[in-house]
């Protein structure tokens, strides 16, 4: 067990650009805000050198490295933007998906206020490997000091030539904005982040047509979250295999990842660790353990929309196969560490609380079905409950899960309850109250 | 929806939001191919006016954008960050997602009501602080966390809300 908090980037001596791609920097400068800092650390050395190739020869070493998404549904991006359709000299667009409103999900944040060039970089490469016109980083509201530090940033770049028109002589044109968003988790899902873009309620929209076919005004759009476009320089200047060879033969998901944890450990924080690091050696080495006197009750591997998972599931590779086959999904891979103390009827209310208030409204299992879960936890928490209370929210789980609802968010609030269900059955039961008294509430 | 923008009662742009916001919003509508995707902006940006966004606003930004009176209510109703009523002249956002939740957020949030008198969507009378619950603000590992306008603030337990309070007049 570790009695220092460790920094993002592991240890000082060995950060470098092969085993750190997307926090090394960092262990030269805690924040690398200005243009010739980060120029001078190998900045724009990526981007460069995919503006000199071809967009499909771009593309094909990104889809090569089988980079997968970093928004939580690991969506392999080479595959993505291999379904757009031909250019056709109209716009495109390529749109970063900063909302981060996952509760317990920091990653996005500390790489857009630290590393604002990193992910530009980023932006401008896979721009121009998908042939965008313009991009768009959506940032959540709250994220000010991200915004204004990603906002001066680009007027850096554009300064040097890197926005713009004919960038480097390249002949690529490609402008780079900050939308700024108000608020509502729904933003976050693709379709609605295109409708909230657009100036319209953040309401999904139907899939087909996909955003790739038919996205930000109608025409041909990447969403890609920050962590999977910040990894695209790196790639392009490294090559596919070493971004596989990252995760050290530890899992099939290549290079690395920023794990994190939260909750009950000792230190809470952030650090990039190749895919199939255990959870074990995340929340004992890096995080320092759990807390003075406290036990590994539970853990929820990436983010409130996932499983929850137990102690015995610590020694397993973090990588999104294994994670499945425990019963959960990888999401973010920030964990949500929770101890013996807690009372998982109350936990998981607090969850379905956000997961109610945050329902878009749009389609009415989940607009009705998480209040009434919300109700059914609070009445189980007071030791109110009715005996059938339990069986309506097994039932709940199966009536909002996926293909009964309009969107993912519906059946990601399942998730984490489903699980609590199945490991801590009797704290629901001990919820319910005695007979007599069920009789005068009924 | 031309037959709704026509129908809306013109108004004096300039007249209810001041040439200088008005500029702004322009300003941000050439980020996008269609000026309707800057009503997020718009109504941010007119929110910062008073703190909140009034009806006369609300039409004057539709005319601006070319846009129906009941699209910019719809997005200004969206969204949670949008005030369409007065606030105080400082808003006070609690986290109460989970990391926080873990590290006592619904204590904090019992502490707050109690020493501003008020519940979660009211005011103080002093007309000095608005309390909001908000979703995980991003800081899970400095949590329990919060914001008070544009500042983000870590690691608050009940002994820190007086001082803190007092920094915002
Ligand atoms: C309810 C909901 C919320 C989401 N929130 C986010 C988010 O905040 N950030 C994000 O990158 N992806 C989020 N996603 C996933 C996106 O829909 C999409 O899969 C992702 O942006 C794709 O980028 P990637 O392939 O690079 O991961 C969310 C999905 C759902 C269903
Ligand atoms: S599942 Fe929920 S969030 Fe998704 S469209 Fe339906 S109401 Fe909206
Ligand atoms: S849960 Fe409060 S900041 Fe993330």
């Amino acid at each position: 067990m570790n009695t220092q908090p460790i920094p993002i980037y592991g240890d000082a001596a060995t950060a470098n650009a092969e085993t750190k791609p997307l926090t090394w920097r960092l262990s030269r400068a805690s924040h690398v805000l200005d243009i010739d800092l980060y120029e001078s650390l190998e900045g724009y050395t990526g981007m460069k050198k995919a503006l000199g190739m071809t967009p499909a020869a771009v593309q094909g070493v990104v889809k090569d490295a089988t980079l997968k998404g970093r928004g939580g549904a690991g969506f392999p991006a080479g595959i993505k933007w291999s379904l757009l359709p031909p250019i056709d000299g109209g716009p495109r667009y390529l749109i970063c998906n900063a909302d981060e409103m996952e509760p317990g999900t920091f990653k996005d944040r500390l790489l857009m206020e630290k590393l604002p060039h990193q992910l530009i970089e980023g932006m401008i490469a896979t721009g121009f490997a998908i042939g965008a016109t313009a991009g768009y980083i959506f940032i959540r509201g709250e994220y000010v000091q991200a915004a204004k530090n990603l906002n001066a940033a680009i007027e850096q770049a554009r300064a040097k030539g890197y926005i713009g028109q004919n960038i480097l002589g390249s002949g690529y044109n490609f402008e780079l904005y900050v939308h700024t968003g108000a608020g509502r988790y729904i933003c976050g899902e693709e379709t609605a982040l295109i409708n909230s873009l657009e100036g319209r309620r953040a309401n999904p929209r139907t899939k087909p047509p996909f955003p790739q076919v038919a996205g930000a005004w109608g025409r041909p759009t990447i969403v890609n979250n920050v962590e999977t476009l910040t990894n695209v320089p790196n790639i392009v200047l490294r090559g596919a295999e070493w971004y596989k060879g990252l995760a050290q033969g530890k899992s099939p998901d290549p290079g690395t990842k920023i794990f994190g944890a939260s909750g009950k450990v000792k230190f809470p924080g952030l650090w990039e660790l190749p895919f199939g690091t255990t959870a074990r050696e995340v929340i004992e080495h890096h995080a320092g353990g759990m807390q003075e006197g406290l036990t590994l009750k539970c853990w929820l591997p990436g983010g409130a929309s996932t499983d929850f998972l137990m102690p015995e599931h610590l020694d397993l590779p973090m990588d999104a196969d294994t994670i499945m086959k425990a019963g959960s999904r990888l999401g973010t891979c920030l964990l949500m560490v929770v101890d013996q103390t807690q009372n998982m009827v109350s936990l998981v209310r607090n969850l379905e609380e956000f997961f109610a208030r945050e329902s878009c409204g749009w389609c009415t299992p989940c607009r009705d079905g998480l209040p009434w879960t919300v109700k059914l936890l609070q009445a189980l928490e007071h030791g109110q409950g009715h005996p059938d209370d339990i069986d309506r929210l097994t039932q709940l789980t199966k009536d909002l899960w996926i293909g009964k609802t309009f969107c993912a968010h519906a059946p990601g609030a399942m998730e984490p309850l489903q699980s609590a269900l199945k490991y801590f059955r009797s704290e629901f039961e001990a919820g319910i109250a005695p007979v007599a008294s069920t009789i005068t509430h009924a | 929806m031309k037959i709704l923008t026509d129908k809306q009662p013109r108004v004096e742009v300039d007249a209810i939001l001041g040439s200088a916001v008005r500029q702004d919003i322009e300003h941000h509508m050439h980020h996008y191919p269609d000026p309707r995707a800057a009503s997020l902006d718009a109504l941010k940006i007119v929110q910062k006016i008073n703190g909140w966004v009034n009806d006369a606003q609300v039409l004057a930004v539709a005319q601006l954008l070319g846009i129906s009176l009941a699209d910019v209510e719809g997005v200004a109703t969206f969204y949670n960050r949008i005030y369409r009523q007065p606030v105080g002249r400082h808003v006070i956002l609690l986290c109460d997602s989970i990391a926080c939740y873990l590290m006592g957020a619904e204590h904090l949030a019992a502490a707050f009501k109690q020493t501003l008198g008020i519940e979660y969507g009211q005011t103080t009378s002093d007309g000095r602080f608005t309390l909001l619950p908000i979703c995980c603000l991003g800081n899970c590992d400095k949590a329990p966390t919060l914001m008070i306008d544009d500042d983000i603030h870590d690691l608050i337990t009940a002994a820190h809300i007086a001082p803190l309070l007092e920094s915002y007049v």
